[in-house]
């Protein structure tokens, strides 16, 4: 099976698939996982992360109850964890897109084994970020005041404020990585179907693969459609994370009021992004056996990917820091050297650096970006990293802020803490019912990929097998 | 309007063997013609002689209407319904409008693409007579087929069925439209 190896080993790159991977072994590999019981790792993920969702109903429930006094915002913090939460999880989200669009556009045919989970992924972290915006407003029964919509006060939504950008980005790019999502799926919903073996997995994956019969009329314009969203959702991703920038940059707190904050929160939500997808991919990876699908090729090009946006948002820390310094300007100072690098909350200034600064720095090494065990370790310190980046931006900037009168702390209450943990139930749990029942790599695309999908593919002489000899014989015999 | 139609399906082991069943098919003329690959493969539009998709030209007016339709109501609402004047800026300020008709315009194009290549695809649509063939399942795993319709002015059961013969398929069946009819399987 060398051979199939043949044209990109002659470049010098290894194969995407481990060899002996062909069209039967991918349908295989993928569809088995739905198709088999759960192995027992997934049940007590299962039970860990529904434990952690019923933490998020009753702590959301005891929210709503009272109102978001049961949280630790106060005089001078009037943003913390909630926003915290919404920029962390959106921003996890992004990576998804990014491996779904701007690969697919850069042609990067690595991203075929890992793109269905990232976007799974982009979805319930979106969901998860859409919960803060959601309960935050207090009466949540009033959230649809946040759309244009008539009402008896024949008031309008003021739409100078980036806040209100937000939520039309926030929503558009829900809806556009939902149907981004689904479409991808509709051909490997059919393979379900077709190797269905119960009544019930036929009607429910055929009714999920609207009848699709993989004809070449059908790929045109599904290809096409594809393309489309690619190309839309690249500028989508980069708008959505500079609006959400938007909403501090446009402020006039110092430390928030920079012009860095686009690009730079764009670098970080694929840094974190990427952390996440490697993560999850790990674990998947482990529990399932996908060792010939995900290759250690893939760590080593997200880890890259990862060194490269770690030292983009590095760069980002240096720069707000320098200018913040070079500005004169006293409060822009004070933020930076005294509420942040130093003072009561520099403990969380240094775990930001330490994490996503410096820790990302071993994968300028080619062994250790293919290490499996530091590879996880890194994601979970980014991730952790990338949670504190923006609780400094938020927190720092504001508990000591222009008179020292009306300087404050903040402490996050227990509820703040269930509510954070909860959402990560709410990921795991849809996370892990996705494995479980959705074919989690994109089966036609990394079809798409191999050698002999290649209607030039010609097995090299040493194969055995001929086909056309095989099939004519077949035609031959009356067929 | 349904109209009952049949089909010979020939299944091939290879994308090169259905792609020049494909340019084969093409070059007799015939139109109600079609692959079935379990991914697209690479130059199968040109085998078939198809022409480009029109995806893109419904993308383009759908996003042209979601941004104008962003400036209007923003203009509308900020402007002429309830003026606001925020931050000293006048009440039908552009440059803040960028931002949601940029969102907008994405919006409107990404619905108009799903949905229109749905439209285009004629999908979803269940009940099509090539589900009538078990063979036709290794469709979406690892084989490829080639389908001639009864509803093509060419189709000749027999003729048809030679012509696909001639391009060395691995199996050729008759997949009868209305399956009590008893297909010839």
């Amino acid at each position: 099976m060398a051979h199939r190896n043949l044209p990109i080993a002659a470049l010098g790159e290894e194969s995407l698939l481990a060899p002996g991977m062909g069209f039967t072994e991918i349908t295989d590999v993928v569809c088995g996982v739905t198709e088999r019981p759960a192995p027992k790792a997934w049940w007590v993920a299962f039970g860990i992360a529904i434990s952690f969702l019923g933490i998020f109903t009753l702590a959301v429930g005891y929210l709503l109850w009272n109102g978001v006094g049961v949280w630790g915002n106060n005089a001078p913090v009037y943003w913390a964890w909630d926003i915290t939460n919404f920029v962390w999880w959106i921003g996890i989200g992004h990576a998804g897109t990014l491996i779904s669009a701007v690969l697919f556009l850069f042609r990067q045919k690595w991203r075929t084994a890992i793109n269905r989970f990232a976007e799974a992924m982009t979805i319930f972290a979106v969901i998860c970020a859409l919960v803060f915006p959601g309960i935050h407003v207090g009466r949540i029964w009033f959230a649809y005041y946040m759309l244009p919509l008539p009402n008896e006060m024949l008031l309008w939504p003021n739409f100078k404020s980036p806040l209100i950008w937000d939520v039309f980005a926030v929503s558009t790019y829900f809806t556009i990585s939902l149907l981004f999502w689904f479409v991808g799926l509709i051909p490997d919903f059919a393979t379900l179907r077709d190797r269905a073996t119960t009544s019930t997995r036929r009607t429910v994956y055929g009714a999920l693969a609207l009848g699709w019969r993989s004809s070449n009329r059908h790929w045109q314009n599904y290809e096409r459609a594809y393309l489309l969203l690619a190309g839309l959702s690249t500028p989508l991703v980069l708008s959505v994370h500079s609006v959400v920038s938007f909403d501090f940059a446009t402020s006039v707190v110092p430390g928030w009021h920079t012009t860095i904050f686009p690009p730079y929160f764009v670098a970080g939500a694929i840094f974190s992004g990427f952390a996440m997808v490697m993560t999850l991919m790990l674990v998947t990876r482990a529990v399932y056996g996908m060792t010939s699908v995900v290759r250690p090729m893939h760590l080593e090009l997200m880890n890259k990917i990862i060194l490269l946006t770690g030292t983009i948002v590095g760069y980002a820390y240096a720069m707000e820091f320098f200018i913040a310094y070079y500005s004169g300007n006293e409060y822009e100072r004070h933020v930076f050297i005294h509420n942040r690098a130093t003072g009561p909350m520099a403990w969380a200034y240094w775990i930001m650096i330490t994490c996503n600064v410096l820790s990302p720095q071993v994968y300028w090494f080619k062994k250790l970006r293919r290490n499996i065990a530091v590879s996880f370790v890194v994601s979970i310190l980014v991730n952790i990293g990338m949670w504190f980046e923006r609780f400094v931006i938020i927190v720092t900037s504001l508990f000591h802020d222009f008179l020292p009168s009306a300087w404050g702390d903040y402490s996050p209450t227990l509820i703040d803490i269930s509510i954070f943990m909860g959402t990560l139930g709410l990921f795991f749990t849809a996370f892990l019912l996705f494995i479980r029942w959705v074919p989690m790599i994109a089966i036609a695309e990394v079809k798409g990929i191999l050698p002999e999908a290649d209607p030039h593919y010609h097995p090299e002489a040493t194969e055995p097998n001929d086909h056309h000899g095989a099939i004519t014989a077949h035609v031959a015999a009356g067929e | 309007m349904y109209a009952k139609h049949d089909l010979l399906l020939a299944e091939y082991e290879t994308p090169a063997a259905c792609l020049h069943a494909a340019e084969k098919l093409r070059d007799a003329k015939y139109k109600n013609f079609d692959a079935h690959t379990p991914f697209p493969v690479h130059g199968m539009d040109a085998a078939m002689g198809l022409k480009d998709s029109k995806l893109g030209w419904f993308v383009l007016v759908a996003g042209t209407t979601g941004m104008t339709a962003g400036f209007c109501m923003m203009y509308w609402m900020n402007a002429i319904d309830y003026p606001l004047i925020i931050g000293g800026k006048p009440p039908g300020s552009f440059p803040s409008m960028i931002p949601i008709m940029f969102e907008l315009t994405i919006l409107f194009s990404g619905i108009t693409a799903v949905f229109g290549m749905f439209g285009l695809n004629q999908l979803p649509r269940h009940h099509h007579p090539i589900f009538n063939s078990d063979r036709f399942r290794s469709a979406t795993n690892h084989r490829f087929f080639v389908s001639v319709e009864s509803l093509d002015p060419k189709f000749d059961r027999e003729k048809t069925k030679a012509l696909l013969e001639s391009t060395h398929p691995s199996h050729i069946e008759f997949v009868a439209d209305n399956i009590d009819e008893g297909s010839a399987k």
